[in-house]
């Protein structure tokens, strides 16, 4: 093999690489993190990439550059980031052109995960853009002679009071960018908002709409080429038999790739990769091992693995006791990202180097894990994040990555385009894991909670890559590289735990994390992680605690809130919902409310639901849900209605259908039939999302808030249609059903 | 090789006569649109018109195809003359990760042409095989509504340019 090539930043602006990005500037790494000993750290991502050029570039003919090492998912923030970008530089949104997660070109942001986008990246772009305008202001200042007090900016431009005017494009030199950010910024003043705060519309629509390139899966590179893996049938599978005489027969077949248990072919066209893999899989013969639990006793079997035990609250206060005690246990079975659009990658390996098109969530740590399971250096390596199907978190995205890389240095200087089939993302993509709460409070005379235990039971909610152990293509390779141990994700932010600390003040408190090591399925971080079931269980609890005090469930979560914008999302969503105690629904129908602050530090959000169960059938369905929500200062305010609307409908489907199914050696749900989201009869009536908006507060990320609150209004309503009150996902017809009768 | 007729033009097809239309539009056409959701038919990503209906192009052998008129996305309109569907889809913003939305868009077109003025409830029974996981549905339902009504407007700003 040839010596590795190392990509740098130069090179690849020169042209040296496949994506040329011309502008002008010549120092510049986005790679280049804080230096040592750095000062006071900037706000967001500014704080572990400070230099201002890795986040904006201006060329001579004033066309301007964002860079972002978030990645769009389909949430609109490509759009945010150039509302961002364009108000704080005062030019026209259109002035501004966003590139997006890249190993070559953009700064190293981890993950695009966890709400994260707008409080990191875009605040980074936020301040960036702030400081570039006055190091613009000042560079037209010392040119003209005159003091920066008297200068203005508009339009891509300084303007001086005598009305003489320099371009951006004018005024940038070489290296002026280069400088690191301050510790503030002269932000502007949210009154004066022109492109922030407006509901521009997403840069990315129009060509989804006509059939514009828009993905990975649209990629056609020349001389490309298909592949399809042959993945074994349960987790741990050796290959025992291949033969693949019959399928190098085929027309169009190129190659037969096997490395271990790692199996793929390669062919010229699509569908002959795809008859190619079906003849290949009908010659292979496997070693399975029946060992995956019980699905119908998920409760016992994550409470019987071992576990490693932490307090993460203990708040006590002797004065106060409860006298009425009420106990719950809610469950949470494996749930399926199952996105619309299986994984997809393409992979070039020529003169020693890999570039990787792939809708993975972080390009630098699949870099990471993708270089180490092809022993090449990292810099050798390049991801280059292109958007795929919504993903909702960690699915095939990075597997598929990992499978285009290892099948396209079987085939030096041809890209080479993996899709995965329906059933490889239904049965391998890394699942939702399932979870336990067990719940235990105490009211005192008063209705009030003295006393509150929260215990929940679950794995990590993040095997994403970093280590090349966590990628199937290396699991199943000849040199195979083991699973790395799972850890717990750390508070605040939490994994299993996240949301497990209620925002609620109870006068005494005890949350403890029953972290799980052993992982009986493959999981990893999926929309909201542990916050979805852990709200989900808080907040039916609460309103089984409100019937318990004879209390209004609104009026009830507020006696127990001090949070002055927690308080406010809940007015607001019982106000607009037309909220008033012991309203009577029309017959059939209930009324639920629930609320939580994501992580207890992102977005505020409270739902209201009415949802109608046929009594006969046992089937609900959501007709209508209000939310209000506080994600501080609002960007696009219709992108963030669209997430919200989303995040409801989403969490519906979860709630009222979804659980993934397996016999003791294999994953069962493998497709849309046997795994069953919401379709269209299942959609509400309506969505109302109110926006309460912060001026000049910090941007919280909203995109898995609404998760847990929309689960546990839904389970509220149900219980306040039937009087029969659910407590294990999902709360499918069946339950229902079950519930009524009993 | 075998003629197809796609967006009004005549395409010499050189494929397996068991490729799945998809394959064709995608590989051989080059077009974007029709996306590979699940290959078995249940999801709708694939959906394309064929001879006016919507038709599920994943499990639809090019074999079967042999003289019928294919419609696809593309076929419909461009970013800069966006037909009525794709003009109400960006103005209701009705799309997050836009990966079914073609399909959704299909689907849609086809039920306009025949009935053009739905009721919601025939919208969402029409739309009742294609697959959203973003949740985008309340978006895709005022689309297809507005995109009714852009179709009447066109329609009798035509009939009024042509004097009928």
């Amino acid at each position: 093999m040839n010596a590795p090539v190392v990509l740098d930043r130069r090179r690849v602006l020169q042209g040296g690489g496949a994506l040329i990005v011309s502008f002008s500037l010549g120092r510049a790494f986005a790679q280049e993190g804080a230096p040592a000993g750095a000062a006071s750290k900037g706000p967001g991502s500014l704080a572990t990439t400070p230099y201002l050029d890795s986040w904006l570039r201006i060329d001579s003919d004033s066309r301007i550059t964002a860079f972002t090492g978030k990645a769009e998912l389909g949430q609109g923030f490509k759009t945010a980031f150039q509302q961002i970008a364009a108000e704080e530089l005062d030019v026209p949104f259109e002035a501004i052109n966003v590139v997006t997660a890249d190993t070559q070109l953009t700064a190293n942001e981890g993950y695009t995960a966890g709400s994260h986008s707008m409080q990191d990246s875009g605040t980074a772009i936020l301040n960036a853009a702030a400081q570039v305008r006055e190091l613009l202001i000042a560079e037209a200042a010392a040119r003209l002679g005159l003091s920066v007090e008297g200068l203005s900016t508009e339009n891509g431009a300084v303007v001086a009071p005598d009305g003489r005017r320099l371009t951006y494009g004018e005024l940038v030199a070489t290296d002026m960018l280069h400088v690191q950010a301050q510790p503030q910024s002269k932000l502007k003043d949210p009154a004066i908002f022109k492109v922030m705060a407006h509901a521009v519309p997403r840069v990315d629509i129009p060509a989804k709409v006509t059939g514009g390139e828009a993905y990975v899966q649209d990629m056609r590179l020349p001389d490309m080429v298909h592949a399809r893996v042959v993945r074994p049938p349960s987790y741990g599978a050796q290959l025992v038999e291949c033969d693949s005489s019959a399928v190098e027969k085929l027309p169009g077949v190129l190659k037969v790739v096997r490395d271990g248990n790692f199996l793929a072919v390669v062919a010229d066209k699509e569908f002959r990769a795809i008859k190619a893999m079906n003849t290949l899989a009908a010659a292979t013969k496997w070693q399975e091992r029946a060992n995956l639990p019980k699905q119908d006793d998920l409760l016992n079997v994550l409470t019987s693995l071992p576990s490693q035990d932490s307090t993460i609250l203990d708040r006590s206060d002797s004065s106060v006791s409860g006298q009425t005690t009420l106990v719950a246990t809610y469950t949470r079975p494996y749930q399926s990202h199952g996105s619309i659009g299986p994984s997809c990658a393409v992979a070039h390996f020529a003169d020693g180097a890999m570039t990787i098109w792939t809708h993975t969530q972080g390009v630098y740590p699949d870099r990471q894990a993708i270089a180490e399971m092809l022993r090449m250096p990292p810099a050798s390596v390049r991801l280059i994040h292109v958007e795929g199907s919504g993903c909702y978190g960690h699915n095939g995205a990075d597997d598929a990555a990992a499978d285009a890389a290892l099948i396209a240095r079987a085939l030096p200087d041809r890209p080479v385009r993996v899709q995965w089939m329906r059933e490889q993302e239904h049965a391998w993509e890394p699942f939702g894991p399932a979870m336990v709460t067990k719940l235990k409070a105490s009211l005192d005379a008063m209705g009030r909670i003295a006393d509150w235990n929260f215990a929940v039971w679950s794995n990590t909610h993040s095997m994403r890559p970093g280590g090349a152990g966590t990628l199937l293509a290396a699991q199943h390779m000849a040199h195979s590289v083991a699973v790395p141990p799972a850890k717990p994700l750390p508070l605040p932010e939490g994994g299993g735990d996240r949301n497990a600390i209620p925002l609620y003040t109870f006068a005494n408190a005890h949350v403890v994390h029953h972290f799980i090591p052993e992982m009986p399925l493959r999981i990893s971080a999926m929309r909201a992680l542990g916050a979805y079931h852990n709200v989900f269980s808080i907040e039916s609890f609460m309103d089984e605690l409100a019937q318990l005090a004879g209390a209004d469930p609104v009026e009830f979560r507020l006696r127990h809130l001090e949070d002055r914008r927690g308080r406010d999302v809940i007015e607001r969503a019982a106000q607009e919902f037309g909220w008033k105690r012991d309203r009577k629904p029309p017959a059939g129908r209930g009324y639920g409310f629930a609320f939580a602050r994501y992580k207890n530090l992102a977005a505020y959000c409270a739902i209201a639901s009415e949802v109608e169960v046929n009594r006969e059938t046992g089937r609900a369905r959501l007709v209508r849900a209000v939310a209000a929500v506080d994600s501080g200062q609002v960007v696009n305010p219709d992108g963030l209605t669209n997430q919200i609307e989303g995040a409801i409908v989403q969490s519906m489907s979860w709630t009222l259908y979804e659980s993934v199914s397996f016999d003791d050696t294999r994953i069962t749900s493998i497709d849309w039939q046997t795994y069953p989201i919401l379709r269209f009869d299942a959609v509400p009536d309506r969505i109302d999302v109110h926006i309460i908006n912060r001026p000049g507060q910090p941007f919280l990320g909203s995109g898995e808030t609404g998760q847990g609150p929309a689960a546990a209004s839904i389970a509220n309503a149900i219980a306040h249609a039937t009087g029969k009150r659910l407590r294990d996902l999902p709360l499918t017809r069946k339950r229902i059903k079950e519930a009524i009768d009993a | 090789m075998m003629t197809l007729k796609v967006n009004g033009h005549d395409t010499q097809i050189d494929a397996d006569p068991d490729t799945p239309l998809l394959y064709v539009l995608r590989d051989d056409l080059k077009l974007n649109a029709a996306k590979f959701g699940c290959g078995l038919g249940q999801c709708g990503s694939c959906t394309v018109i064929v001879d006016g209906k919507a038709v599920l192009s994943c499990v639809t052998p090019l074999v079967l195809l042999e003289g019928k008129q294919v419609t696809t996305l593309e076929g419909l309109g461009t970013v800069s003359a966006p037909a009525p569907i794709q003009r109400a889809f960006m103005e209701e913003q009705a799309a997050q990760c836009g990966y079914c939305i073609a399909g959704m868009m299909m689907r849609a077109q086809a039920l306009l042409l025949r009935n053009p003025k739905p009721t919601d409830a025939e919208i969402r029974a029409e739309l009742q095989s294609n697959l959203c996981r973003c949740g985008t549905h309340m978006r895709i339902l005022r689309a297809v509504h507005r995109a009714a009504r852009l179709m009447d407007t066109a329609d009798a700003s035509a009939n009024e340019r042509s004097g009928r």
